[in-house]
């Protein structure tokens, strides 16, 4: 166990440098001169020129680098050229509102899932089996940003029941938090369907049956438990796809947290905050993965001595 | 893998196969019915300067906002622009889109898992590696870090889109070419002196094809609502192009006052999804039967 940790752990390295090379390499690979986007439009080629000595790009490329690795340890990553803030400040703010909108969505998609593909694995070949999986390859293709407007439109527009988009109360997250887990709920149903009609060929299950152990019982004690193994790495490979999702979610209802960030620093080229937000979003998806691998072995003896 | 590409390998008999993938697919009515709904959205995006009613961008103010009528089926915008020929210029945008950014994504995708494949070794691993990166990573969020470098616009959306189905078919790929990399007839190549590019291209790529044209229809999908998000939130097409997801954030704004603002290109992305989705399905099952248990 301790070996794998360390091979994983070690295998990880890699991969983080070449996250940040290309992050790195993102500045440099833009159309004009960074340190004229940084000094501004209006700027002097004076200014330009002191920009450019006092962020060191005059300075050779590896050694740009270093400070770049240095300075992102030490949670340095510049100031935001919109608002002239520490970019650290800018996303600290909105980490938390996107924290918890994944989490809540998740919630949603886990409930939801869970039940639309146990139904549909025990009545399978029948019409609840059709229905749920009509509706599974329907959320799959449903565009959320429109599933968020007809929403808005229905409950906040109409019957005037939840607001229509902002942070703060309950009422807040019902919505967002709702159109962004419905996709993954649509996966999760289908994935839990054929995880669950695996398990039903298993011996135990057929055991379970045999003995006279009560159908409901069956599916819930024997099957369900577990099926759960490959349905929580599941669960920890589409945390990825939620904060991806979180990105055009936010924008639909005005969600102050790092993804509508994102979008508004794209649209007026604040470079150093997208740099630190794709940096934090990638190492954030590398860490992800590295905890389900970890909690897979965890789960799966077989795995875990091998 | 799949029984399609297993038979493909007896030279000779690669036709049998064909005819056994078409009886199935004929047999999935859900496919069939997505896939003539598909031919029927091409053949409106390609005959659309014949079949619109209105031109799509030439305002017209005397007639702004109007319901869903027998002159205007599906209304008209704040522009007074005809949101029914809007929607089928769209078509044009949108299948554009998707065609073209999965293509790019196929070919660098299937060429770099052939080599991956073939060769082995370090430029295996290094392709895997980097193609396991990109696949751990949502698209949208590698689709906006490539619009933050080259800019806005629908041209970039096609590389941005692009770029995320590259790992999936570099996989695919990869997996075919390790198979039929021990198949007979590739040594036999090999061993009158064929170069290993021809190999690769005669003998390796067309045993890729079948589980590339599945991928493909379900690539589309997914990459015609990527890019629809991303002029959704103002990275994509920019006014006043027809593009569905500039469309429905148009619209936002009268939701209430004029629903079918945003009802109509959702719906146009929604059911154009669904049917690159259905197909795709449709075309596994036909390709595998085994799969469809799951």
């Amino acid at each position: 166990m301790l070996s794998f940790l360390i091979k994983r752990l070690a295998g990880m390295i890699p991969v983080v440098l070449m996250v940040m090379v290309a992050v790195f390499a993102f500045v440099h690979l833009l159309p004009g001169d960074p340190a004229r986007l940084v000094a501004g439009p209006e700027a002097t080629a004076q200014d330009v020129a002191a920009v450019r000595t006092a962020l060191g790009l005059d300075k050779p490329l590896p050694q740009q680098f270093l400070t770049y690795v240095g300075n992102t340890l030490q949670g340095d990553f510049g100031m935001s050229l919109k608002t002239r803030r520490p970019v650290v400040e800018e996303i600290g703010m909105r980490l938390m509102p996107t924290v918890w909108l994944t989490l809540f969505a998740m919630v949603w998609s886990v409930a939801i899932g869970l039940l639309i593909g146990v139904v549909s694995a025990v009545k399978r070949g029948r019409w609840p089996d059709y229905g749920g999986m009509i509706l599974a390859v329907s959320g799959i293709s449903f565009p959320p940003f429109w599933l968020g407007l007809l929403l808005i439109n229905l409950f906040s527009v109409r019957l005037g029941w939840l607001p229509t988009g902002g942070y703060g109360t309950w009422q807040h997250f019902l919505m967002p938090s709702f159109t962004l887990g419905l996709g993954v709920a649509a996966v999760m149903a289908r994935f839990t369907r054929s995880a669950f009609i695996e398990i039903a060929r298993e011996d135990y299950v057929r055991t379970a049956r045999a003995k006279g152990v009560p159908e409901r019982s069956v599916i819930w004690r024997h099957s369900l438990r577990n099926a759960l193994i490959p349905i929580i790495t599941m669960v920890g490979l589409q945390f990825g796809f939620l904060l991806g999702g979180s990105i055009v979610i936010e924008s639909v209802f005005a969600w102050p947290g790092v993804g509508r960030l994102l979008v508004d620093s794209v649209s007026y080229r604040d470079y150093p905050v997208i740099q630190a937000l794709v940096l934090m979003f990638s190492l954030q998806f590398i860490f992800i993965n590295l905890l389900v691998d970890i909690l897979y072995v965890f789960a799966n003896p077989e795995i875990r001595y091998k | 893998m799949s029984t399609l590409s297993t038979n493909t390998d007896m030279v000779g008999k690669t036709r049998k196969p064909l005819a056994e993938f078409w009886r199935r697919f004929m047999r999935q009515k859900v496919a069939l019915v997505a896939l003539g709904f598909l031919i029927l959205l091409i053949g409106a995006a390609v005959f659309a300067p014949w079949i619109a009613p209105y031109d799509p961008t030439q305002p017209d103010y005397v007639n702004v906002l109007q319901g869903p009528s027998a002159q205007h089926w599906a209304g008209t915008d704040t522009y007074g622009r005809d949101i029914f020929s809007r929607i089928i210029w769209g078509a044009r945008i949108s299948l554009a889109v998707g065609f073209l950014s999965v293509t790019l994504g196929a070919i660098g995708g299937v060429g770099l898992g052939i080599i991956a494949g073939f060769y082995g070794r370090w430029i295996d691993s290094l392709v895997m590696r980097v193609c396991d990166l990109l696949l751990a990573f949502p698209g949208i969020l590698l689709a906006i870090a490539v619009i933050a470098i080259l800019g806005p616009g629908i041209t970039n959306v096609i590389y941005a889109v692009a770029i995320f189905s590259v790992p999936v078919f570099a996989r695919l790929a990869r997996g075919t070419t390790l198979q039929l990399k021990q198949a007979v007839y590739v040594d036999a190549a090999r061993a009158v002196g064929v170069a290993d590019r021809v190999i690769m291209l005669r003998h390796i790529l067309p045993g890729t094809l079948p589980n590339v044209i599945v991928y493909f229809s379900m690539r589309i999908g997914t990459s015609i609502l990527t890019a629809a998000a991303l002029s959704f939130i103002g990275l994509g097409a920019q006014p006043p192009s027809p593009e569905w997801g500039a469309m429905l954030a148009d619209g936002r704004t009268y939701m209430g006052v004029a629903d079918h603002l945003t009802l109509f290109p959702g719906l146009a992305i929604f059911l154009t999804v669904l049917g690159f989705n259905l197909l795709g399905d449709g075309l596994r099952d036909a390709l595998d039967p085994k799969l469809r248990s799951h």
